[in-house]
């Protein structure tokens, strides 16, 4: 899930920064498709802003093809940023499993390999400030 | 859709003393009203008669249609927190609640208790004994459990701390996505303002300086930076509102309602305005009206009267 952040200095508007924000993630491969923005109450309880702020830039996330809403479920992404990147995912692979190969080596299990995995990522794709 | 205020030259005297003169607004249903201006700008004023405590010396107002306070149904469409969110001290946070269910027809019991549990507030503790941020909580949440149409608040963090002053603010955009309610709020704070608010009214001396949706007002509103004496002669709708000069260029801050701007001016030459830098503008041609020294249209000045 995306966390979005709010800069007032920075000149671009709040709403704008959103729309920036939902877009990198997408082209940094943090958003795919399917994947759910947070709801409008979760980003204004969190951020302290107004709803009509969220409202505005999920409206132009939307009108630029990137999300769709599903009535009374959320927002969706329903296309991703991310396709250059797409042909840099098999080696990427190869290189996984020659890692997975060294946990199990070095004896950690299923579950560790995918707690130290987890944390891991989220250290290192957290969107924040 | 009924305007949640409109005013038609509002005027409030306390003798001989202008707290409001003549303000006409409209404020339309569903915004996040930011109400700025210095101290004894008249922001309570306008406030108080807007929640219907006080009566204006003339003009109208009308709020979600009615007459403030004009009826037990018109007060239970507006919540009202006074300065300094007043509770009653000697009441416990659940006496509040009691209280509140009583006096309110529409009392949501759910979220009233919901919100209490939220943000973390005992129960058994007296009012009193709440640090000023959990007051503050207080206070929203009994406005907000009223399910008023509009809720009213008077410089609900000015006394807080950044921490609990963010607190508010987020509890409160979590009503207005939850309930569907306008709110007007008064703040020296115009980076909270910033945040929050899209709609915005700037009173000083007692008058309204400036009032509209704030991406309306931020597109019209623009610095200029240009060679002393190329804008001497600027069409009517852009009017000058701060203008700052050295022996070379000046610095303006126009509303240019007309678009024509962009002809006169090469772009490098036009910044956008942030919402603080353009209160301000309103602000300081205020404060120099009210000093005696109106300020000069750009062509009036002497070119030597700043150097």
């Amino acid at each position: 899930m995306i966390d979005f952040h709010l800069d007032l200095r920075s000149g671009v508007s709040p709403y704008q920064q959103l729309v920036q924000q939902v877009q990198r993630a997408l082209r940094l491969g943090l958003l795919s498709v399917g994947d759910q923005l947070p709801t409008v109450k979760e980003v204004v309880s969190k951020l302290a802003i107004n709803p009509n702020t969220v409202l505005k830039a999920y409206r132009e996330l939307e009108h630029l093809g990137l999300v769709t809403p599903r009535p009374g479920v959320g927002t969706f992404v329903t296309q991703s940023l991310a396709g250059e990147s797409l042909a840099a995912h098999e080696p990427l692979r190869v290189e996984l499993r020659a890692w997975l190969a060294k946990a199990r080596a070095a004896g950690l299990d299923a579950d560790s390999v995918e707690a130290l995995f987890m944390t891991t990522f989220r250290e290192a794709t957290e969107v924040t400030r | 859709m009924t305007p949640v205020l409109r005013s038609d030259g509002l005027t409030k005297r306390y003798g001989r003393r202008a707290a409001l003169t003549e303000a006409t607004i409209t404020i339309p249903a569903g915004r996040i009203v930011g109400l700025v201006g210095p101290n004894g700008a008249g922001k309570s004023t306008l406030l108080n008669l807007t929640a219907g405590t006080i009566r204006p010396t003339s003009g109208t107002i009308e709020v979600l249609g009615a007459r403030p306070a004009a009826s037990a149904a018109q007060l239970s469409k507006v919540g009202f927190v006074a300065q300094d969110t007043p509770v009653y001290s000697g009441l416990s946070v659940a006496d509040h609640l009691r209280l509140g269910a009583r006096l309110n027809p529409r009392w949501d019991a759910t979220l009233a208790h919901q919100r209490i549990e939220q943000v973390g507030l005992d129960p058994t503790q007296k009012a009193g004994r709440l640090s000023g941020g959990q007051r503050a909580q207080l206070a929203l949440t009994l406005a907000a459990a009223k399910r008023p149409e509009l809720m009213i608040f008077d410089e609900p963090v000015s006394a807080l701390d950044p921490l609990a002053r963010r607190a508010f603010l987020q509890s409160l955009m979590e009503f207005v996505a939850e309930l569907e309610v306008s709110v007007i709020l008064s703040s020296h704070l115009l980076g909270d303002v910033e945040r929050v608010c899209d709609h915005l009214v700037v009173l000083a001396g007692s008058r309204v300086q400036l009032a509209g949706d704030v991406e309306d007002l931020l597109e019209v509103h623009k610095r200029v930076i240009a060679a002393r004496g190329e804008l001497d002669a600027l069409p009517p709708g852009i009017e000058i509102i701060q203008a700052d000069h050295t022996a070379r260029q000046s610095t303006l801050v126009v509303k240019d309602t007309t678009g024509m701007l962009a002809q006169l001016v090469p772009e490098a030459g036009v910044e956008r305005l942030d919402l603080e830098d353009m209160v301000l503008a309103y602000l300081t041609r205020a404060a120099s009206v009210a000093a005696g020294a109106p300020v000069r249209s750009y062509a009036e000045q002497p070119l030597e009267a700043q150097r």
